[in-house]
């Protein structure tokens, strides 16, 4: 009874978004302007109709080629750092990020990273237990983050040189694949960047990976910190 | 042994990349229209101003980040000026110049949308990334991937569908959205006694859009999904997406 019901719901709200729909599929075209010069084989307004025009009207046309604005706000990059996994030490991370910057104060990022857990102190002190199997220790993450360049700001070395910077915090959602298992994941943390050049930047970055985990024993909350130096083009 | 070459791989196809990205085009040059432009050391309002450039002069326009443009005096001068100053610049031909900006009408022609969004599908976390095709200023067709992670399952949906916007010359805007699609349930490891499966879902639901500036837009939506279980009774499932993110181009 209930599955009729909704298949009537379900076709009636199809053709309620479908039927004003497809009406405006034709339509798209009719708004084109109509040409303001005559066609070229319209007949000329002075002169019989079978004497030349004194003047061709025919203007040779300046081409124009408008150069497009290189645009640079994407920012795509790798990194290498330390990931500490809660329980099961610290291992190397390696990652790939890629940032939209929206405005001068935000950004967009998405962050993929790849490491690896080694072993909990309970499985070395017991000698043969092992908790995972070695497939299990892949760790991946990813995470959807918006972030704010809260202090801009310039660095000097020398007397010369001077490097754009900016201090940022970053704040976002993902998932981190752990132990054979997917789990919602909420990071958060600040950043650095300096730029040698206007393409290019140096990224120093602090991450904190939040998760629930019951993996070992009773359900927790699990921070696993991040450090990263990355390298990042802008385009 | 080809783990350890991955991120020396990824390093140097950045790095040719980088090189591709600084390849040369002829150079742009504009005309300055305003009294004079103020040119900064960094694309941001705090960055000083270190050096000026008067009306009339020609100078070359380097490139664009958020609202900064990096230009180039003919004596080799590179700072940022800010849009607002560049709303007023020439082409060489004397026309104002096309700052190509995205605006709340380019929304009626758009024909491209993507965008993500995070939620909640029936207690477990969503998160969620669409795109989508215009094929009249009202109808759109949609295609989303949802990651849905839960305390005893994760999955992944695959769904295809229809996207009715009623009136997409409004700000803020409600939409109306019909599909179809897959669901992959794959039960978390730790219980015991449970397969993957893989459904076939129908959804119904509505949402609102919110053009926000230049090419962006939030977007916060509701479904419906009926999951055809290979069970005597099918799922009725609660989905909504709090908060969205969506660009148009």
């Amino acid at each position: 009874m209930e599955v009729s019901r909704f298949r009537v719901l379900f076709l009636s709200l199809l053709a309620v978004t479908v039927l004003p729909g497809c009406s405006m599929l034709g339509g798209r075209d009719n708004d084109r302007p109509t040409p303001l010069a005559p066609a070229a084989d319209a007949e000329p307004l002075t002169g019989e109709p079978d004497q030349k025009p004194i003047i061709d009207p025919q203007v040779e046309r300046r081409e124009i080629r408008r150069a497009r604005i290189d645009t640079e706000d994407f920012e795509l990059g790798a990194y290498v750092g330390v990931l500490s996994i809660e329980d099961f030490e610290s291992n190397a991370v390696y990652g790939a990020r890629l940032a939209y910057h929206l405005t001068e104060d935000f950004f967009l990022e998405g962050t993929y990273g790849k490491s690896r857990a080694g072993r909990t102190s309970y499985e070395n002190l017991s000698g043969q237990t092992d908790l995972l199997t070695d497939g299990d220790r892949d760790y991946t993450y990813y995470a959807l983050s918006l972030g704010w360049n809260a202090l801009p700001g310039e660095i000097f070395v020398g007397k010369n040189r001077a490097y754009n910077s900016a201090f940022y915090l970053v704040a976002g959602i993902g998932n981190t694949r752990f132990a054979g298992d997917d789990r919602f994941t909420v990071t958060g943390g600040f950043g650095y960047r300096v730029l040698p050049a206007d393409w290019m930047a140096v990224h120093f970055d602090v991450r904190d990976h939040i998760f629930d985990s019951d993996l070992v024993g009773e359900k927790k909350i699990v921070n696993n910190l991040e450090a990263h130096l990355g390298l990042s083009i802008f385009f | 042994m080809s783990r350890s070459l991955t991120p020396l791989t990824l390093l140097c196809l950045l790095l040719l990349f980088a090189a591709g990205a600084q390849a040369k085009e002829p150079a742009h040059k504009i005309l300055i229209a305003d009294p004079f432009i103020e040119l900064h050391s960094g694309p941001g309002r705090g960055y000083p101003v270190f050096h000026v450039v008067e009306r009339g002069r020609e100078v070359e326009l380097v490139k664009r980040r958020t609202d900064w443009f990096q230009l180039r005096t003919d004596q080799g001068v590179e700072g940022w000026a800010s849009r607002e100053q560049m709303i007023a610049t020439l082409e060489p031909t004397g026309e104002p110049l096309d700052l190509q900006e995205p605006a709340r009408e380019n929304y009626m022609s758009r024909r491209w949308q993507a965008g993500v969004s995070g939620g909640d599908f029936e207690g477990a976390s969503l998160i969620s990334a669409f795109g989508g095709y215009a094929f009249s200023d009202n109808l759109s067709i949609e295609l989303t991937v949802n990651h849905i992670l839960g305390e005893f399952s994760n999955s992944y949906s695959y769904t295809v569908g229809l996207l009715h916007v009623f009136a997409p010359e409004w700000r803020l805007s409600p939409y109306f959205t019909l599909g179809t699609g897959v669901i992959y349930t794959d039960p978390k490891s730790n219980l015991v006694g449970t397969i993957d499966r893989d459904d076939q879902i129908g959804y119904v639901g509505g949402g609102l859009q919110f053009y926000l500036t230049r090419r962006f837009m939030l977007r916060t939506e509701y479904r419906h999904n009926i999951v055809f279980t290979s069970r005597n009774d099918n799922e009725e499932v609660d989905e909504w997406k709090y908060l969205g993110f969506a660009f148009f181009f």
